[in-house]
């Protein structure tokens, strides 16, 4: 086998400029894989981190069919205090689980006493909310960055719409669930940008405050925000939740509750599938340049040693070992292509991350690019490589041995 | 028993339409480290019939035994395999593999054919070159060789297996008349170390003369067959 490899690695010199832009092509296209991965894993994780860090959390849950009428913000659909109970258990027993905030979200009117607008809230308990969303403190860009009783963090359109500033007085009045209408004064304790998808224009209140304008005798919730330690494991999860949430039944049996990833309440996350998509597309490409320049390669190589193959075969060279000695010239290829492509892939994320690239995303601007590849994903692109480097040579390689060994001596 | 009996044998060329009867019934045998010569010109049937006795080709009809198996009767994996185990080739061409050494192209056989270890392989190897008087060489790329060392290496090559039957088709054709005579009788004094059975095939009358045994073909039938110089082997 070792004295095959040996041959096959002298075939392979025998035109070296030849194999080296085979190898070359290989290379560049192990290298843009693995630069093109890492870097949009990169801003794809980034992207995630965002959106989930400043208000959506990893995930939701809600009473049934409330995600559906969002928009509305129905305070019918809000989830009973002895439900609230049972969730908050079922997420106790979940260590994976880092933090969680309750919120009670509504509709309202907002008056600066000059003019009047509508406004959606969020009732939270502060410490909870920035747990569970560690981003949101950040969003503040006026003001100061927390939330007392009775202040309120206004969205920025309204905050410049309605000509506010840090310090005044306004009013919230909003319809509970029964109709009544009750009004409530507060001082606007800051500023806090949109965000793209749902609860991004949201203002926040104190949840305490949110339930005495409700009027509320037991305070219900809308939706709990949860924040994972480990966001990989977010599928996991959320199954798991799926699971003990979905016991919750209510007398025609159906289930109380929903359960949603950040997944499916953002529109970002086409964004993320759409990257995900792009890399496959690109992998399917490497794929095809190693395919076609292997099998063209070794198709010259077999048409230009048509005589050699005759005179081994007549010899009494075996057709299994004409075949492994041109198949091993491809495996060799697709192996060096594989290992430099990696060092040299890993050489241009390692200058990305020093030269500290940044870009902006939505409002935020000067986030780091921190492309990173992992040892498995590389793992998997070489074995892609080279599986597919064996399979071009061994069509070429099978009519190498199939040669009828007095025809190819008479081959000129 | 003979090494080679042929028993009518005949081999038909059909290309669309045309049959061309290469081989019109030959009948011969060959013995044990004979030094044979098939002579004839260009066309007469000498590479047909020693690509027969290599095992390359079958013949249309007749019998064929070499070295005890009847080889029209072996399919193409069995040929391949006899082929490894008894005979060895020397080409026109010279053949050699131009990306080994001549070291390599010598140990070619034992590594890929019969799979001798590395002690054994490094013995036999060097012993042939140094009978063909290449062990100096055999560092060279065949590319820096002449063609008569060349030939000698693709001699040591065909017997580094010890086969019993080497077959040389024009194995002097591309060479001076000088080397070729050299080369000749590098075979013959093989054939007298190891006993070896040589057939060689040429149309160059001047260098037959080497031969012990000689066929004459002509249009696909031996119309002559001589002994010369009393050899060992006799037909
Ligand atoms: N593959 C083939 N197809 C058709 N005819 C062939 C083929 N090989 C040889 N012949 C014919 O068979 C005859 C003998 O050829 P060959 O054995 O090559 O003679 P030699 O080697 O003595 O020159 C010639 O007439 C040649 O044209
Ligand atoms: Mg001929």
């Amino acid at each position: 086998m070792l004295d095959l490899f040996r041959i096959a690695i002298r075939n392979l010199m025998r035109y070296k400029r030849r194999t080296i832009l085979t190898a070359s092509l290989i290379t560049i296209g192990v290298v843009f894989v693995l630069v093109f991965i890492s870097v949009s894993g990169s801003f794809k994780a980034m992207m995630i981190g965002q959106i989930t860090d400043s208000m959506l959390g990893h995930i939701q849950i809600h009473k049934k069919g409330y995600v559906s009428s969002i928009d509305n913000l129905p305070l019918t659909l809000n989830i009973k205090p002895a439900a609230v109970k049972r969730i908050e258990e079922v997420i106790g027993q979940i260590p994976e689980i880092e933090s969680h905030s309750k919120r009670i979200k509504f509709g309202g009117m907002f008056s600066t006493f000059v003019e009047t607008t509508t406004i959606r809230l969020n009732g939270v308990y502060p410490e909870d909310e920035f747990r569970a969303v560690p981003l949101l403190p950040s969003r503040i860009i006026q003001g100061k960055k927390g939330l007392a009783r009775g202040e309120i963090l206004l969205p920025d359109l309204i905050f410049k719409g309605m000509n506010v500033n840090v310090g005044d007085s306004i009013v919230v009045v909003a319809t509970n669930e029964d109709g009544s209408v009750n009004g409530r004064q507060f001082t606007v304790s800051g500023m806090i940008e949109s965000a793209t998808g749902p609860g991004g224009r949201d203002g926040y209140i104190h949840i305490e405050d949110a339930a005495e304008i409700l009027r509320m005798e037991e305070q219900e919730i809308s939706e709990i925000a949860l924040k994972l330690h480990d966001f990989n494991k977010l599928h996991e999860i959320y199954s798991m939740l799926q699971d003990k949430l979905g016991e919750e039944k209510n007398q025609q049996g159906k289930p109380v509750l929903e359960v949603h990833t950040w997944e499916s309440l953002s529109p970002f996350f086409n964004i993320a599938r759409m990257i995900d998509i792009m890399t496959f597309f690109i992998k399917l490409m490497l794929i095809a340049i190693v395919l076609i320049s292997i099998m063209n390669v070794m198709i010259m190589a077999v048409y230009e040693r048509i005589r050699e193959i005759g005179t081994i075969a007549a010899i009494g060279t075996m057709p299994e070992k004409i075949l492994s000695l041109f198949v091993l010239e491809g495996f060799s290829l697709g192996v060096f292509g594989a290992i430099v492509g990696n060092l040299i892939g890993m050489g241009i994320i390692l200058i990305l991350n020093v030269s500290k690239i940044t870009f902006d995303f939505g409002r935020q601007t000067g986030l780091i690019l921190s492309p990173s590849i992992s040892g498995k994903e590389m793992l998997m692109i070489s074995v892609i490589v080279i599986v597919v480097a064996v399979i071009a040579s061994l069509q070429p390689a099978y009519k190498a041995s199939c040669m009828e060994p007095i025809k190819a001596l008479r081959h000129t | 028993m003979s090494l080679i009996i042929s028993e009518d044998i005949r081999k038909n060329y059909s290309a669309g339409e045309i049959t061309v009867e290469a081989l019109k019934g030959l009948n011969f045998t060959v013995e044990p480290a004979a030094f044979v010569s098939f002579i004839g010109p260009s066309g007469s049937g000498k590479t047909t019939l020693l690509n027969l006795i290599g095992c390359l080709d079958k013949p249309t009809s007749g019998r064929l035994t070499v070295a005890g198996a009847e080889v029209s009767r072996l399919d193409r994996r069995q040929s391949a395999l006899f082929r490894g185990m008894n005979l060895g080739f020397v080409f026109q061409d010279f053949n050699l593999i131009p990306v080994l050494t001549v070291y390599e192209n010598v140990e070619y056989p034992l590594l890929m054919v019969r799979n001798v270890p590395s002690a054994e392989r490094r013995k036999r190897v060097m012993a042939l070159l140094d009978s063909v008087g290449m062990a100096d060489h055999k560092g060279k790329r065949p590319d820096q060789i002449s063609g008569g060392q060349k030939q000698r290496v693709a001699i040591a090559r065909a017997l580094v297996s010890d086969p019993k039957l080497v077959l040389a088709d024009e194995p002097t054709a591309n060479l001076d008349h000088e080397t070729a005579y050299m080369v000749i009788n590098s075979m013959k004094r093989l054939r007298d170390e190891l006993g070896t059975t040589f057939i060689f095939s040429t149309h160059d009358p001047k260098i037959v003369g080497e031969a012990e045994i000689i066929f004459t073909l002509e249009d696909g039938r031996i119309v002559d067959t001589r002994k010369a110089k009393g050899g060992k082997g006799d037909a």
